[in-house]
């Protein structure tokens, strides 16, 4: 099933069990360059999810949710998938994994973020709990859309394991574990937080970064609104129901009024039973927003990939000048600046030539391997700036794109829960005006 | 007993000039109880009177047939309209005085009626001086049911008693009381009533020189009687009036209820806007669209204010109102069960001294009649009760459903709006990809 947008062409289409708005939003968010580079001919889906028990790693008896992926061929020609996809069963942790390897393996990607692991901003009356059906379907979607993003990424879609991920059943695990990205992912995470100073940072991922903060700062300030609204929405509508029961126990000792009570009564309950249905609509339009929210940590990570970037190739040509100017020290024999060398040969006596001459050349080797160093270091940071940017100018408008989409259907729901409000209330009306 | 068909007074409103008989005709009159200071003719003589609900007159009482013929007289509206006595309450202003602080209400009326030296009349009148007509009317007219005026006490500090607000919903309801007293065939004509619209100055001491010029005194004995059965019609009325006030307590609480919860929604509502304008200014593409969602929570959070508002001032009010009124309603049930109690004792109190050949004396008669217009005047009442209670209540639940389909249709106006910019926006960008 193709969709017509008028620009990019569509890359996949996932799970035709989805709910319009739904099917809507993914089919947006696959949305791919012309000649793009995502996983052709292949359909994904998480179709189902399932509850499972086992001993885990420590013998102990636990509950969990698998989920299952399928992929279907489409055909190059006819473009038509075939009926029966290849399906197979991963974890929530499973995906945690394999997003790891992709955060170390492609550190200039924006890479897409998975489904909360834990819900949160969460008003009263939605459950908390992870095994609650409907977090489990929100995130079953939430993980289809990780995918089919995965999918649709210029990069990312060509990574093998990615297609492992996919269809390999057995032995998954091992392949990723072979690549060896878990020890990266150690020394990633401790370069990330790291603190140091850059001399001359790009200003663009500067901006980035800061960009990324606010971005994540008046995304969780919305959530948190939004949360505490619902809460008391769903509070306004629901004490509309009393009236449903006063109304009909006032009919009971009316003779002319009774009928219209009574009708306008049941008005009153199904305006209240409707507040359900729109907070579950408004959910969706909260896991839009959850998405951006944990890509921006995606974003800060490549922001700071580059400094941490930017801040090798400084030290290393800071090396490799301080190793110069020691050459020069000794071969003119004037002291420029300050070193502990220089102090305790003035204090101990002057080196003999040959010790000089050793010393020389050992500083010269020293030198050209810091030379090749500032090469590599500078040609890595060119190359990732390079890639890095290009990411993020693709993200931003990917972002600029989902979250318009994001507003147009919230506006939409807003007019629907308007629109039902005016019938709800018209039918009372005429109600009324039988008494 | 009864007579022929009854039929109602031309000034209660409800049949057409055909339909109602020449008063001198026979079978049909109405008798006041209330007593009348310019009329002392007795009745009009005629057997087989009966009042609209099929029972027997009176005779006994003094009635004002020259009224009568007033009233009835005036009756020559060509389109039905068979009122003669238009009262309207407005223009509230504020007196300061070193004593106290009060609001006065102009009370304008206009009216043919001859029991009036004027045709028109405008005084001014303060919620002292409508209380006073209340107990008066409840007084006088202990057979009727007196409408209920807007409650006297307000705390202090909670409700401004010098708001627009409070002010225009006491207006509205003191206007209600007027004119409901107005539209009465028998309240209408009370002379503290004609004494409150007309008197330049109502000095209160007046209307007390009043009541105790007046011939009969009207004051039941309450008290002290039991009733041994009370006929069904009347126990029905005080069911219902029991489970009627306790329905509308309920719908009380719920409403306050809903403005509760309407305004905590609306302080959490109002948080959205400066998020979305703060995200805008962050933004370069989603700015307009962000700023846009912000103008919108602002627009639907003006209008909910608006609702709560509304609800807090007309409907509530009204509800108190009818509260207030089924309280004096069951007072009044009250009175006539005593008055039935004490007329059954008297009797049999005579029938267990005396034979059956001597009459029966004037006071037990005096109470027989005192039970049967009590009786008629309630049922009248009753009836007229119900259907303006019908009417108020169509009028302010229809209302409390306008007031939602309004609120609903302004933030549909502010979402509606909204679309065409972010559209527009996202099909541009179409185009130039």
């Amino acid at each position: 099933m193709m969709a017509d947008t008028g620009s990019e062409d569509v890359a996949v289409i996932g799970n035709t069990d989805q709910t319009p708005s739904e099917l809507q939003n993914n089919i947006k968010n696959t949305m791919v360059e012309k000649g793009g580079t995502l996983l052709k001919g292949l359909e994904i889906s998480v179709a189902e999810a399932e509850k499972r028990t086992g001993k885990n790693a420590v013998s102990i008896q636990e509950t969990y949710t698998v989920y299952l992926i399928e992929t279907r061929a489409v055909d190059n020609v006819s473009e038509v998938a075939n009926p029966t996809p290849d399906s197979l069963w991963r974890r929530y942790s499973e995906f945690e994994i394999f997003r790891n390897y992709l955060l170390v393996t492609y550190p200039f990607v924006v890479v897409p973020p998975l489904p909360e692991k834990r819900a949160e901003f969460v008003w009263h009356k939605l459950s908390a709990d992870n095994m609650d059906p409907d977090f489990v379907e929100r995130r079953r979607v939430g993980l289809e859309n990780f995918l089919l993003r995965v999918a649709s990424h210029p990069v990312l879609s060509n990574d093998k394991i990615f297609y492992s991920f996919l269809t390999q059943e057995q032995g998954w695990k091992e392949v990723v574990f072979e690549t060896g990205f878990q020890a990266k992912a150690d020394s990633r995470l401790k370069a990330l937080n790291a603190t140091f100073r850059v001399k001359n940072p790009d200003k663009r991922f500067a901006e980035m970064k800061h960009y990324g903060d606010e971005l994540q700062s008046v995304i969780s300030q919305l959530l948190r609104v939004r949360a505490r609204v619902a809460d008391r929405l769903y509070g306004v509508y629901k004490v509309h129901g009393n009236y449903g029961r006063v109304f009909s126990e006032w009919s009971a000792i009316e003779k002319e009024m009774g009928d219209g009570l009574q009708s306008a009564g049941h008005h009153m309950d199904a305006y209240a039973a409707s507040i359900d249905d729109i907070l579950e609509e408004e959910e969706h339009y909260a896991d839009q927003l959850k998405e951006y929210l944990f890509y921006t940590e995606a974003l800060r990570a490549v922001c700071r990939k580059h400094e941490l970037c930017q801040f090798e190739l400084e030290m290393a040509a800071q090396d490799l000048i301080s190793k110069k100017q020691q050459r020069e020290e000794l071969a003119t024999g004037t002291v420029r600046t300050f070193s502990l060398k220089g102090m305790t040969s003035k204090l101990f006596g002057q080196e003999t030539p040959e010790q000089r001459e050793t010393k020389l050349k050992t500083l010269e080797t020293q030198i050209e391997e810091g030379e090749e160093m500032v090469k590599e270091r500078t040609a890595e940071c060119d190359e990732f700036v390079k890639n890095a940017w290009e990411d993020i100018e693709r993200f931003r408008e990917q972002k600029d794109r989902d979250l318009k989409e994001a507003l147009i259907s919230y506006a939409i729901m807003q007019i629907s829960m308007c629109k039902k409000g005016i019938q709800v209330w018209n039918n009372a009306k005429e109600c009324f005006s039988k008494m | 007993m009864s007579a022929g068909t009854p039929k109602s007074l031309p000034s209660s409103g409800q049949k057409s000039i055909q339909e109602i008989c020449h008063p001198l005709s026979a079978e049909e009159s109405i008798l006041s109880p209330s007593p009348d200071l310019g009329n002392t003719i007795s009745s009009t003589g005629e057997k087989d009177l009966s009042l609209p609900n099929g029972n027997a007159v009176d005779t006994s009482s003094p009635a004002s047939s020259s009224s009568l013929l007033n009233r009835l007289q005036l009756d020559d509206d060509l389109d039905g309209e068979t009122r003669d006595l238009f009262v309207t309450v407005d223009d509230p202003k504020k007196h300061v005085s070193t004593m106290e602080t009060y609001i006065t209400y102009r009370v304008s009326t206009k009216t043919t009626r001859t029991e009036f030296d004027l045709p028109e009349y405008s005084v001014r009148r303060r919620y002292q001086d409508f209380d006073w007509l209340r107990s008066k009317l409840e007084d006088s007219q202990p057979t009727h049911l007196i409408p209920p005026l807007p409650e006297k006490f307000v705390m202090k500090g909670v409700v401004d008693r010098f708001s627009e607000e409070f002010v225009e919903t006491r207006r509205k309801a003191l206007d209600k009381f007027l004119k409901r007293v107005a539209d009465h065939p028998v309240l209408s004509f009370n002379e503290h009533f004609n004494v409150f619209l007309s008197a330049k100055d109502l000095n209160k001491r007046q209307g007390l020189a009043l009541l105790s010029k007046m011939g009969e005194s009207v004051k039941y004995v309450t008290g002290g009687y039991k009733l041994r059965a009370r006929p069904i019609e009347f126990a029905a009325m005080g069911e219902y009036l029991d489970i009627f006030t306790q329905k509308l307590g309920t719908i009380d609480r719920i409403a306050q209820r809903i403005i509760k919860e309407q305004s905590e929604y609306l302080v959490e509502l109002r948080e959205y806007s400066p998020v979305y304008s703060s995200w805008a200014s962050s933004e370069e593409e989603l700015q307009e669209p962000l700023d846009g969602v912000a103008a919108c929570m602002a627009n639907c959070c003006s209008g909910l204010e608006e609702l709560t508002e509304e609800m807090s001032e007309d409907f509530l009010p009204v509800l108190r109102e009818y509260i207030l009124y089924v309280e004096s309603m069951k007072n009044v049930l009250k009175k006539r069960d005593q008055v039935q109690a004490e007329y059954e004792t008297k009797l049999e109190a005579v029938a267990f001294r005396e034979d059956r050949k001597t009459p029966v004396p004037t006071d037990v008669e005096k109470c027989q009649d005192r039970v049967e217009c009590f009786n008629a005047d309630l049922k009248a009442d009753w009836d007229r009760w119900q259907n303006n209670k019908r009417q108020d209540f169509r009028q302010l639940l229809t209302g409390m459903a306008d007031k939602n389909i309004q609120y609903y249709e302004k933030c549909l106006a502010a979402w509606e709006s909204l679309i065409p910019l972010l559209q527009d926006k996202q099909e541009a960008r179409a185009d130039t990809n």
